[in-house]
């Protein structure tokens, strides 16, 4: 098993390297003509106002709380997923109890107005 | 010095390394990056271990949920985004390494009569992977059903108390 | 065995033969061997985007109703490697105040982290990169760490549409994972085990025949996943001015462009291998080449179909693909799942010609349901027509001719 992941790290090694070389070549290759006004940050042809900080809605924080909620529980799904030939009918029934409240949490964030985007 | 040794030391010294860059990074964007890699580090560890199910579920939920969670938040306050001025980092810190060190070596040296810390490095033997056996014992009802229904609940107060905090504050600040 | 039945494993087990021959310890041969072939594979998966971008180009055209490029070569087929060229050797610009180190890391991350999933896939039943025991969380888990990518990407630009469109884009693909993993459940259920080859060898009726939704939902899911048509809100030219790669250029910007790509294949790859019985295929157990045959040709007809959704669909604005997203596939999926898991339980006893169409029929209960479900919902929000035929129309009014009064009005 352990070879499993040598090959795995051998392969991100390669997949790391790859685009790394083809841009540093392209560095290499191409013009270097910096100029003040070619280098300065785009917004849509206008001079920048302001710092680069936009409000942060807290709604970004909403979606990444209740995915984080729904990604713990499907990991601990998936073992009663690959147990799920071996185990009876009463394991099911379990899983199944256990999806229906976190439904339930899904419920009661749709009717608290939380899965909106504002 | 066997191969696993030397990786693992090595990738000990990452995650260790990534940990002290995020206690002493100046801007926060970055120390979210240095979490990550600390992360990965982790991740690694149990790769070495061959837990192979666990170092998977560790990138997809720390790095991929609790990681960007993490950066929404730091992009919540608006002192993130300015640079931090003075460094974080105590003008004397070698004192305290100093005292660290010494710490550290009064404990190896505490511990050397206690027979279990000279046990030699065993080599895992392979072993086939324990997947299903896990989920056989989540929903076994002798073994480990009950803290399995308890975390579903648990997960739904998580939710329940993020959606009130939310909610109540999007109706009080903008 | 002989060369031709089964090319891959001849070769790779002469080169060790030769590597032990020349006296090295078995632990450097696995290394080099696995080296080689790691270089083989992702070298052949970023090379074959060239085709994928000049077939995707010339197809939709054609949807389009015109040619697709067909200038360079016979049909165009140069013009991918005419656009390489050109992109090498554009020039970096670097905007002022960026972070370095984010900036220039993610497009490497981008295409890292879509190529990491290639050593998982089983292209036939001998080539494989490594046939881990749970493949399929780990890609899963890779598609996370592509959203890092995004995001080293936006923050490091410097600059607020990138850190907004990096922002949106994150949110719509952390979103979209809960209904593509809870929808994954399915082929695991069905086939009990986490690895991809284990996955495709358990496929004696394609799962796709057996759960359909479940095949939907995960299409559609990775669709949005990767950012094409109809949800690449994130990357549109005309909103957000390109999201969060509008400061790059150069072969930076290609390598995104490139990820991008890998991505929608790789995606169409997985679908096969979990769904349409990837490798499977008559003659595929004694003929691997046949395998890989198989493999592409049922992948080709799925970046099809992806192509021409890109093609025809109109964008999702960003609340309605969040609306999608979470009040429509997410209940959806979880529903599946119990119903699914119910009945192959109850159903195991039974053989495969009555549990397949028992299977096949609840699915489409629950698409039926669904539908009959968001025809009320929309018919309850009673969308005005704001055009309609009792309207009048507008009658050609007769030009002011006294100036006096026109300049007395302003």
């Amino acid at each position: 098993m352990l070879s499993d992941w040598l090959y795995i790290a051998i392969f991100t090694g390669i997949a790391l390297f790859l685009p790394g070389v083809a841009i540093f070549l392209a560095a290499v290759l191409s013009p270097k003509k910096p100029d003040p006004i070619k280098t300065s940050t785009y917004e849509c042809g206008m001079e920048t106002v302001g710092e680069a900080w936009v409000q942060f809605k807290v709604q970004y924080y909403v979606f990444g709380l209740i995915f984080l909620a729904f990604d713990v529980e499907t990991v601990f799904l998936y073992p009663w997923a690959v147990a799920f030939n071996k185990v009876g009918l009463f394991a099911v029934l379990e899983a199944i109890l256990f999806i229906a409240i976190l439904l339930g949490g899904l419920i009661y964030a749709w009717r608290k107005g939380a899965l909106e985007w504002v | 010095m066997t191969a696993m040794q030397i990786i693992f030391l090595i990738v000990a010294a990452v995650t260790l390394g990534g940990a002290l860059m995020i206690a002493t990074s100046r801007r926060m964007m970055h120390t979210v990056l240095w979490l990550v890699l600390t992360l990965m580090g982790v991740a690694v560890l149990f790769a070495l271990l061959q837990a192979n199910f666990f170092s998977v579920v560790q990138v997809l939920v720390y790095i991929g949920a609790i990681a960007i969670l993490i950066l929404f938040g730091v992009m919540l306050t608006r002192r993130s985004m300015v640079d931090a001025g003075e460094s974080l980092v105590h003008k004397n810190w070698w004192v305290v390494a100093v005292v660290i060190a010494l710490l550290f070596a009064a404990i190896v040296i505490s511990i050397q009569p206690w027979g279990a810390a000279h046990t030699p490095l065993v080599e895992l033997m392979e072993f086939k992977e324990p997947i299903s056996d896990l989920g056989e014992a989540l929903v076994d009802p002798a073994a480990y059903l009950i803290p399995f229904e308890v975390s579903s609940v648990l997960l739904l107060a998580v939710m329940v108390a993020a959606i009130y905090i939310a909610v109540d504050r999007k109706g009080g600040k903008s | 065995m002989s060369f031709f039945r089964d090319p891959v494993v001849f070769l790779t087990q002469w080169l060790n033969g030769v590597l032990a021959g020349w006296g090295l310890p078995p632990a450097w041969v696995q290394v080099i061997s696995f080296t080689i072939g790691g270089a083989i594979l992702a070298t052949g998966a970023m090379l074959f985007v060239t085709i994928l971008i000049w077939g995707e180009r010339k197809l939709l055209g054609r949807v389009q109703d015109r040619y697709g490029p067909n200038r360079l070569g016979p049909w165009g087929i140069f013009q991918s490697f005419a656009d390489m060229l050109k992109i090498f050797i554009k020039e970096h610009i670097t905007p002022v105040g960026v972070d370095l180190i984010p900036y220039n890391l993610a497009p490497i991350l981008s295409v890292a982290a879509v190529l990491m999933v290639w050593s998982v896939i089983p292209l036939s039943m001998t080539m494989y990169g490594v046939d881990l025991s749970v493949g399929l969380l780990y890609f899963v888990a890779v598609g996370a760490l592509g959203e890092l990518g995004i995001i080293m990407a936006g923050w490091g630009s410097n600059n607020k549409y990138a850190l907004l469109g990096a922002f949106r884009a994150v949110a719509q693909l952390i979103s979209y994972e809960v209904p593509m993993v809870v929808s994954l459940l399915v082929p695991v259920m069905l086939a009990g085990s986490l690895s991809m080859n284990e996955i495709v060898k358990q496929q004696n009726i394609w799962f796709i025949f057996i759960s359909p939704l479940a095949a939907l939902i995960f299409f559609v899911t990775q669709i949005a996943e990767v950012g094409r048509a109809p949800f690449d809100l994130v990357e549109a030219e005309s909103e957000l001015v390109a999201g969060f790669n509008i400061e790059y250029s150069g072969l930076k910007f290609g390598m995104f462009f490139v990820a991008e790509f890998v991505h929608a294949f790789t995606v169409a790859l997985i679908f096969t291998t979990l769904f349409l019985g990837g490798w499977r295929g008559p003659g595929a157990e004694q003929y691997p080449l046949l395998g890989f045959i198989y493999l592409m040709l049922k992948t080709t007809i799925v970046y099809f179909i992806a192509i021409l959704m890109r093609g025809s669909l109109p964008r999702f604005r960003i609340d309605q693909m969040m609306d999608v997203n979470w009040k429509l596939l997410t209940p959806l999926s979880l529903i599946l799942i119990a119903v699914t898991a119910l009945a192959v339980k109850a159903m195991q006893p039974l053989s495969p010609w009555i549990s397949v169409p028992v299977n096949i029929v609840l699915n489409l209960i629950l698409i039926y349901l669904t539908q009959q479900l968001l025809v009320r919902y929309f018919k309850r929000r009673k969308i005005r027509e704001v055009g309609s035929r009792n309207r009048p129309v507008a009658r050609l009014e007769e030009p002011v001719t006294s100036t006096a009064e026109s300049e007395g009005s302003l």
